[in-house]
């Protein structure tokens, strides 16, 4: 036993990624019933498990890193796990998000899934998972691309199985396909060019190797092509504005389960690759110096914050609306990134983990919404707020949160993007995020002027509040979004941790 | 001339790449896909040439025929390599080319494989929705519904 303990100790994190990789083939051979759902509950509170042990054991360590040699082949020549403030942070949020829509996604599956194809559903759904955090795990560049392979092939299943509700899934599918796999071919020429310089494949190596190549010769230009590539492939997985085409119609016809969490999840592991390539790989002098990147990565994430926000003021159907958000709320993201200074980035790391809690309880409110009206359409919410008052409660304070209303989780991040824009005396990021904020207002206005101030149509049908099941995992998603926001302290400690873990200057 | 099969990638690359975005037929959309995935193949395997270079295969070398009967002949105990008998790639006159990237791309053709495999089982999905292949049909059926 003490032995198995020493094992599981010294490979965390590589069971992190094993364990839901094995887990997702074995959901095949689940049956019919409820058993794959049981048996994928199981697997992603194990893995849960294996995070928050992960996380405490790198904020113990010494030098606030872990590290996991495959094959026992010493980096930079074996593939390297390693795991330090930030990445720790990420799977834990990962993580936690899993779980919660794992527990939830029983009762949205069994009315949108065929019964027989659920041990397929949850197959890919665990894979997926395994991908995402085996992503984020990873210290090894041609290791992420395989694993991005991962994550991004089931995730194409995972839409594709919205077929039997609306066929445009299909075509969404098809779309989001083709551009992931050129995005991901672009990460991977990227990566190529990168090992033509440094002849290595290991993330921390390959900074080194670049830092001292930069003195040597500044101007190199496979660098640049290198950078280039990467950067745009990277943005068409993180559907940061203008290469977020594939995200809306991806989002809206996917089974409900799956948006939530492709919403909370996916689009933020994008966030950390950029991360890892940014700060760790290329380094804040070529990232942000060099090359004119903080411009233009600020001009798409304003242009994404703005265009984001007025498309989701024009949708009619609520999975679209949300979706529309969500590239409105990358650009934020990456706003505070491309700022690079310490308030920025801490607010860009303390506003993934807000709206991945906040859009992914958002989505599973509108879940609960769908189950009982069998519609996502505006129309048909007419006085919801007062038949199911506590599912649209929870959406609702979602909602305030994406504008940003203080108390709410989305407070704090806009807040420190806002500062760390004053700090580089930026005054038109700070209007931006400001202007986002009031669109925000107008699309939640919207929906909570139909879902409370107009009357239930008469002939519709008693609907009366949706089952626990559902209930449940929304509001906690949000409630704890919203009891960090009015505390507050917690997570902008272990922001500023990873944050400084990066170098990034005040 | 001697960077002529980097001219040939990217070549490869945008004819892929224009196919994608251009053609309106989801089949031709999916080849232009491989065609684009190949080109980086050829990327990786170029960058791995080294002037002169033979298959990085190691052929046995008389101690290592020694080393290996002693070690058989020792069993399983002694199996722990002593490494500094172990002869060097670089021994020798032979110079190799770099393996590494012919590694990397047998998981990229791997990779690229199943996308293809998904990307197709897409296709006869749509073909069975919608009864057609050509993203402009597709469309018109839409705005129909």
């Amino acid at each position: 036993m003490e032995q198995l303990l020493a094992i599981v100790e010294r490979n965390l994190p590589v069971l992190v990624v094993v364990v839901p990789l094995i887990g997702g083939v074995l959901s095949v051979f689940m049956g019919r019933g409820q058993r794959p759902w049981l048996w994928a509950c199981a697997v992603t509170s194990v893995v849960l498990a294996l995070c928050c042990l992960l996380l405490v054991r790198v904020m113990d360590a010494p030098d606030h890193v872990v590290s996991c040699a495959l094959g026992s082949w010493p980096p930079p020549w074996g593939i390297e796990y390693r795991v330090d403030p930030l990445n720790a942070f990420v799977l834990a949020v990962v993580a936690t998000i899993a779980v919660v829509v794992t527990l939830y996604s029983r009762l949205s599956v069994m009315k949108e899934i065929g019964l027989d194809r659920q041990r397929f559903f949850y197959s890919l759904w665990l894979l997926a998972i395994s991908g995402l955090l085996g992503i984020t795990v990873t210290g090894d560049a041609f290791n992420v691309y395989v694993l991005l392979e991962i994550s991004s092939l089931t995730i194409y299943g995972l839409i594709g199985m919205g077929k039997e509700l609306d066929r445009r899934a299909l075509t969404a599918t098809f779309n989001y396909l083709i551009l992931g796999s050129i995005g991901a071919s672009f990460i991977l020429i990227g990566i190529g060019y990168l090992y033509m310089v440094t002849g290595t494949l290991n993330m921390e190596d390959m900074g080194d190797q670049l830092r001292a190549l930069q003195v040597a010769d500044p101007g190199n230009r496979t660098v640049l092509t290198a950078f280039s590539f990467l950067m745009v492939g990277l943005a068409m997985k993180m559907a940061l504005f203008p290469v977020h085409v594939w995200l809306p119609n991806a989002y809206t016809y996917a089974p409900t389960a799956v948006t939530a969490l492709l919403a909370a999840t996916a689009t933020k592991v994008g966030v950390y690759m950029s991360f890892r390539f940014l700060y760790t790989i290329f380094g804040l002098d070529y990232s942000f110096d060099r090359v004119p990147n903080n411009q233009i990565l600020m001009v798409c994430a304003s242009l994404a914050i703005v265009y984001g926000s007025f498309s989701a003021i024009r949708q009619t159907n609520l999975k679209r609306l949300l979706a529309y958000s969500s590239v409105g709320q990358i650009g934020y993201i990456v706003l505070g990134f491309s700022l690079a200074n310490m308030n920025g980035v801490t607010g860009s790391l303390v506003h993934i983990f807000y709206h991945a809690l906040i859009k992914g309880g958002m989505f599973l409110a509108l879940g609960a919404v769908i189950y009982r009206l069998g519609s996502p359409m505006l129309e048909d919410m007419r006085g919801i707020g007062r038949r199911m008052p506590i599912t649209m409660g929870a959406f609702t304070l979602g909602g305030f949160g994406l504008v940003g209303v203080p108390l709410t989780g989305g407070f704090v991040g806009k807040w420190y993007l806002v500062n760390g824009a004053l700090d580089k005396e930026l005054w038109p990021v700070a209007i931006v995020v400001l202007v986002g904020s009031l669109l925000a207002l107008a699309y939640m206005w919207r929906i909570v002027e139909v879902a409370y101030l107009q009357p239930p149509p008469e002939d519709c049908e008693e609907v009366e509040e949706a089952p626990l099941s559902l209930v449940v995992p929304a509001v906690a998603l949000i409630g704890v979004s919203t009891l960090y926001g009015v505390t507050g302290v917690g997570i902008v400690e272990i922001a500023r941790n990873a944050a400084a873990a990066l170098n990034v200057p005040l | 001339m001697g960077t002529y099969n980097y001219w040939i990638y990217i070549i490869l690359m945008m004819i892929g790449f224009y196919g994608v975005l251009a053609k309106r037929n989801l089949i031709k959309k999916v080849i232009s896909l491989g065609l684009f995935q190949t080109a980086i193949f050829l990327l990786f395997i170029s960058m791995a040439v080294v002037e002169g270079g033979v298959a990085p295969i190691h052929p046995p070398t008389a101690h290592d025929v020694a080393s290996h009967a002693e070690n058989a002949a020792h069993g399983a105990e002694s199996h722990e390599l002593d490494h500094a008998a172990v002869p060097s790639v670089f021994d020798g006159d032979r110079t190799y080319v770099n393996p590494l990237p012919h590694v990397l791309i047998l998981t990229a053709i791997v990779v690229s494989i199943s996308v293809t495999a998904v990307a197709l089982g897409i296709v006869i999905l749509i073909k069975q929705a919608y009864g057609t292949i050509e993203v402009d049909e597709i469309d018109s059926g839409e705005v129909a519904d």
